[in-house]
């Protein structure tokens, strides 16, 4: 049998227009306790609803077993499927809920006929199997003597206990199970966690989890498929994740994170806050890099031992440890610690070099697509921004008619040429005056980066992306216009094959 | 005395209209149908109804009618409602409007309407035998006036069946037709209920219809009732009451007098 249970190869899937899975390719090992964890909106239920057959990918496979099923409808895969809102069927009682699935399910018997001979026929369960399993799956789930029970006289986390119960008692070679505890209170959810994980170590099957919950996802996991925009952004064992988050996202939805602009300046040595640090990861020398440092691991000394030296702005009791708030010249720094500090304290602060994680940054500058309009300005993203179209040739000019004159006097008119424009990282600002730059989207990400925020604004028809940086705070999904400065839009010609594709 | 004003006070005009238009004429209904014209308490009515086989086969006839009628309402609109409840067109209610709307359009123009297209169809060759057939022209212009009663409750509680029980039931190994039978007809039963009572009653009664087209010569229930009220208050009471046994019976038998948990909302 394959060791990968479920593969997704290059899946892609579109919703009308939107792009809601952007190739994904990833596989599931047998037996595993498998989590796809992001924010809403990411694709994490849309792929789990693609492998219990719901919804089909627009191009790619998914394999089980290495057959593709992309196509099979959902009652034709050997998985189940525990529903967000459990989706108990509110005509039957207990018991007839969870012998929904038997009743379908139809197995081939061996027989011997008069002759010796063997033959085999398609038969129903019997009654008492039904039974049988039906009460083995109510036992698991700890609700024995509920079968005459009717849905709606159940609370919620008995409800939770039978949609379980409706999906394993088909032994599924797979459980998917859809943000499952998001209906429940903490303390239930707790418990809930951990007999999950139980249930999963007695069945041995695959279990896939959708949650938002980073810590749902450490604590249950034995993987977890971090997605974002459709996008997966890493997948690793919990501790791997959470110890080398691959990009800033990462770091920053899975636990608290530090996170700062760095430069490598020499061999592990790098840059930030305003000093130089040794760490682990090796990388160029001069190259910028996303620092990532955990609030654990920054060490509180006394000031004259420390390699940075702040002051104490905020203190929060956290139940089993101290969130430290803590200025350093313009950077503020989150310290977690057993040790509480008063406000207004000078301290010192060490890191060790295996709690200092570099990255390459993602984004290093943004480029779009534009095209050159009538008024010599560039239409790209939703919008259209001033600019100085003389940089495309150098020594031009534009005469009085718009006409761009080169510098050996041949004019030329730009109206429709297509050019490359990139836009740098610090160049951007936004505004809330909606009519104020050159086009408008919403704010889709905010990472704080020690002195600064790294915002990214995503256009609303296109789906441009403008990341930048900036020292205001803004809010998610805020409506905000862009403006860039004329001189800050560098124009290029594409050359004949970019424009090709 | 102070009069004080309570919320209770506000069903005080329900029950005066309660009283007065439901109770008293029941009763009323009952002196006539049990008494003879000295008004003397007599079964005569009861006897004479019972001993009749015209009486009788007119509530048979009736009976019959009706039953087809829902039956057709309900084969007709249960894939439309159904159909509807599920597409994902954007403006659906305006097709279920389109549906609706010839109830908007007065009641007796519609079936004057109906009966001159019969006029106009059997005076065709080859569609002359419409013109004695006056049950299936009773049974359709039924059919064509009492069919958005069907199609409303039924849209409004297919629609209102959660999604999710579609996708559980498939993801449990169930076909389209399993689930159909297993989850979508079970969980529209209240509308299922709501439309055949709707659709039911009406066509024992609703002698309009049967006169129109069905060229005076079907005699329904209801027409019986109207006739027997102009010569013989005694014996009109006394079908009256069979009917309205007869409709209570078949209530009883459907469950629709069941708590109202399992009847959610579709009656209109």
């Amino acid at each position: 049998m394959a060791e990968h249970i479920i593969e997704l190869q290059d899946v892609t899937k579109y919703y009308n227009d939107n792009l809601v899975i952007d190739h994904v390719s990833f596989y599931v090992n047998r037996g595993e306790f498998i989590t796809f964890l992001g924010p809403s909106g990411c694709g994490k239920t849309t792929t789990l609803r693609m492998i219990a057959g719901f919804d089909l990918p627009t191009s790619g496979k998914i394999l089980l077993n290495g057959k593709d099923i992309s196509l099979l409808p959902p009652n034709k895969r050997p998985v189940n499927t525990v529903f967000q809102r459990y989706a108990l069927f509110p005509h039957l009682n207990i018991f007839e809920n969870i012998a929904f699935g038997l009743k379908c399910k139809r197995v081939l018997n061996t027989y011997r006929n008069e002759k010796g001979e063997e033959y085999t026929k398609k038969e129903r369960l019997s009654k008492k199997e039904i039974k049988e399993k039906v009460e083995r799956a109510l036992s698991i789930v700890d609700l024995e003597g509920f079968e005459k029970r009717s849905v709606a006289t159940l609370s919620g986390g008995q409800q939770q206990r039978v949609a379980i119960a409706r999906a394993i008692v088909n032994e599924p070679e797979i459980l998917l199970l859809d943000e499952p505890l998001g209906a429940l209170d903490l303390k239930m959810r707790k418990e809930m966690q951990i007999e999950l994980k139980e249930m999963h170590k007695r069945l041995g099957i695959t279990f896939i989890y959708v949650t938002h919950d980073q810590e749902e996802a450490l604590t249950m996991s034995d993987t977890i498929v971090v997605m974002a925009d459709g996008v997966v952004q890493q997948i690793g064992k919990p501790a791997d994740i959470y110890n080398e988050p691959s990009n800033t996202f990462v770091a920053d939805f899975i636990g608290e994170s530090n996170i700062f602009n760095g430069t490598v300046v020499g061999d592990k040595r790098v840059k930030f806050c305003g000093k130089t640090f040794d760490c682990l990861d090796e990388f160029a020398s001069g190259e910028p890099a996303d620092v990532v440092v955990r609030p654990e691991d920054i060490i509180m000394c006394p000031p004259s031992e420390g390699a940075l030296v702040g002051e104490v702005i905020s203190v929060v009791f956290k139940g089993i440890h101290y969130e430290i708030t803590a200025s350093v010249g313009k950077y503020e720094l989150v310290i977690n610690s057993t040790e509480s500090r008063e406000v207004g304290e000078k301290i010192g602060m060490k890191i060790e070099p295996d709690g200092i994680h570099l990255m390459k940054p993602r984004y290093t500058s943004n480029v779009f697509d534009g095209v050159i309009t009538k008024r010599n300005t560039v239409a790209f993203a939703d919008g259209e921004f001033e600019c100085d179209v003389t940089q495309l040739y150098p020594g031009s000019h534009v005469d009085e008619e718009d006409y761009l004159v080169k510098a050996d006097g041949e004019k030329l008119d730009l109206t429709g040429t297509e050019v490359r424009v990139e836009v740098g990282l610090n160049d951007i600002e936004i505004s809330d005056d909606q009519d104020a730059g050159g086009t408008t989207g919403r704010i889709i990400s905010i990472i704080y980066k020690g002195d600064h925020y790294r915002l990214i604004v995503r256009t609303e028809e296109e789906e441009e992306d403008f990341v930048f940086a900036t020292e205001d705070l803004w809010n998610e999904n805020d409506l905000v216009s862009v403006i860039i400065p004329k001189d800050k839009i560098k124009l290029s010609l594409k050359t004949a094959e970019e424009k090709k594709r | 005395m102070k009069l004080h004003f309570s919320r209770k006070m506000l069903c005080i005009p329900y029950a005066v209209f309660l009283v007065f238009f439901v109770i008293i004429p029941m009763l009323v209904i009952l002196f006539y149908a049990f008494t003879d014209k000295e008004l003397h308490l007599s079964f005569s009515n009861f006897i004479r109804f019972f001993s009749d086989p015209t009486k009788l086969s007119t509530i048979v006839y009736s009976l019959v009618i009706a039953l087809i009628t829902t039956v057709a309402c309900l084969l007709i609109a249960y894939p439309v409602a159904y159909i509807l409840a599920r597409s994902k067109i954007k403006k659906k209610y305006v097709i279920v409007l389109l549906f609706v709307t010839p109830m908007w359009i007065n009641f007796v123009l519609r079936v004057n309407a109906i009966r001159e297209l019969f006029n106009l169809l059997s005076a065709q060759r080859g569609m002359e035998w419409l013109a004695g057939s006056n049950y299936f022209k009773t049974v359709f212009g039924m059919v064509y006036d009492f069919l958005p009663f069907m199609v409303l409750p039924l849209y409004t509680t297919l629609l209102k069946i959660d999604q999710s029980l579609y996708e559980a039931s498939a993801d449990l190994g169930a076909g389209a037709f399993t689930t159909f039978t297993r989850v979508t007809i079970p969980l529209s039963m209240p509308g299922i209920m709501s439309g055949v009572t709707m659709v039911f009653l009406p066509s024992m009664t609703n002698y309009v219809v049967s006169d129109m087209l069905g060229n005076a010569k079907v005699t329904i229930v209801g027409k019986f009732i109207y006739e027997y009220f102009g010569t013989d208050w005694h014996m009109g009471s006394m079908v009256a009451l069979v009917l309205l046994v007869v409709v209570f019976l078949s209530t009883w038998l459907s469950g629709g007098f069941k708590a109202e948990d399992t009847v959610r909302g579709a009656n209109l």
